[in-house]
């Protein structure tokens, strides 16, 4: 997953979404440790304070938990990892089925084309939007 | 306290003003861009911090001191252009710092030049522009001092170097340091800063956090430099 971000939107508020992101992916597993603020803010290219502010925020909705020497860890309550994936899938949802409707899909029509989409395709399309995110 | 302070810092060349009642205060911890177009005054008030210039009127303090030896010893700059001789080889260079510097890494200097296959024994004179600048770049972060001046350090290299030498900046500077980057590129410094401060014509336009402006304004620091500076 590359590291993008909007130019009109406050930074910290995109990395808590793209961190959120990359928790429910599983690239940072549950209970894992995090890298140091400094090296995570090289990585991505950002300020150290901006990170710090980021992984802030992700503490509070207890998602990483801070210990005091050892560093910071990504929470290992799978259960809440698994409610943030539902609800950003929900969110994708909505998001789709607002386009759908758009172009003049209801349920049913979109149901029905899922139907008759090949299994390689859903794929492909799947990993765009991955590299899009 | 601040480690950066202007008090109605003016500074006239003959009968130009570069620079006319300048207020303005850096706090530790913070990386700032100092930002305007062409011949606003970002150097001038660079030179005057380091101490290369003296002001005309008003007052400008280096962690609560006028500028001098004791600052100076405090402050890490990078000039726009080299002051390093193209004779040197890395080595000498490094040696130089040592020499001046009280508070400079040497290990870490020769770790960071190696992690870029530059040798101890190149020649300034026989590196690319980009290379030089990294070196100089190098040099100058590898000090532990409590404010750094960075005037247009990604000036003239390609979008590559830039993000190496911001990298770098941000890997490196002090936690209870300050940064200053002056630079008319702010997109590509934007995602690095705490705040910014627009300058015009020798005059503050305006300073923010970037997390304010894009909050408030909805928009990029970069577009509304745009705006505010419109020709």
């Amino acid at each position: 997953m590359a590291w993008d971000f909007e130019t009109d939107r406050p930074i910290y508020v995109q990395l808590v979404e793209q961190i959120q992101l990359r928790i429910v992916a599983g690239e940072y597993p549950a209970g894992s440790r995090l890298p140091a603020v400094r090296e995570l803010a090289a990585e991505v290219s950002v300020n150290p304070n901006t990170m710090q502010k980021a992984l802030g925020e992700l503490e509070r909705m207890d998602l990483v938990r801070s210990q005091r020497t050892s560093g910071r860890f990504i929470t290992e309550d799978v259960n809440k990892i698994r409610m943030i994936k539902e609800n950003l899938a929900r969110e994708q949802l909505a998001r789709f089925l607002e386009q759908m409707q758009a172009i003049g899909y209801n349920r049913e029509d979109i149901l029905r084309l899922l139907e008759t989409l090949p299994e390689n395709e859903t794929k492909g399309e799947e990993t765009d939007g991955h590299s899009g995110m | 306290m601040a480690i950066l302070e202007c008090k109605a810092l003016t500074k006239r060349y003959s009968t130009k003003e570069a620079l006319a009642s300048v207020d303005l205060k850096v706090e530790p911890g913070r990386i700032v861009g100092l930002l305007g177009p062409n011949g606003s005054g970002k150097t001038t008030l660079i030179k005057l911090a380091s101490g290369l210039l003296t002001p005309t009127l008003g007052q400008i303090l280096v962690d609560g001191r006028v500028p001098g030896p004791a600052t100076k010893a405090l402050v890490s700059y990078l000039p726009e252009r080299t002051y390093l001789s193209d004779w040197m080889k890395v080595k000498d260079v490094i040696d130089f710092f040592a020499d001046f510097y009280a508070d400079f890494d040497r290990v870490k200097a020769l770790e960071m030049l190696a992690r870029l296959e530059i040798g101890t024994g190149d020649r300034l004179k026989t590196m690319s522009k980009g290379t030089r600048e990294k070196v100089q770049l190098i040099l100058v972060m590898s000090r532990a001092a409590k404010l750094y001046l960075l005037d247009e350090p990604i000036g003239g290299v390609d979008p590559a170097a830039r993000d190496y030498i911001l990298e770098t900046i941000i890997g490196n500077y002090c936690e209870d340091a300050a940064v200053m980057i002056s630079t008319h590129l702010i997109s590509d410094v934007e995602k690095v800063l705490d705040d910014v401060i627009f300058i015009a014509s020798g005059r503050i336009a305006l300073t923010s956090s970037v997390d304010d402006i894009r909050e408030e304004q909805g928009k990029s620091v970069d577009t509304l430099f745009r705006e505010v500076f419109k020709c």
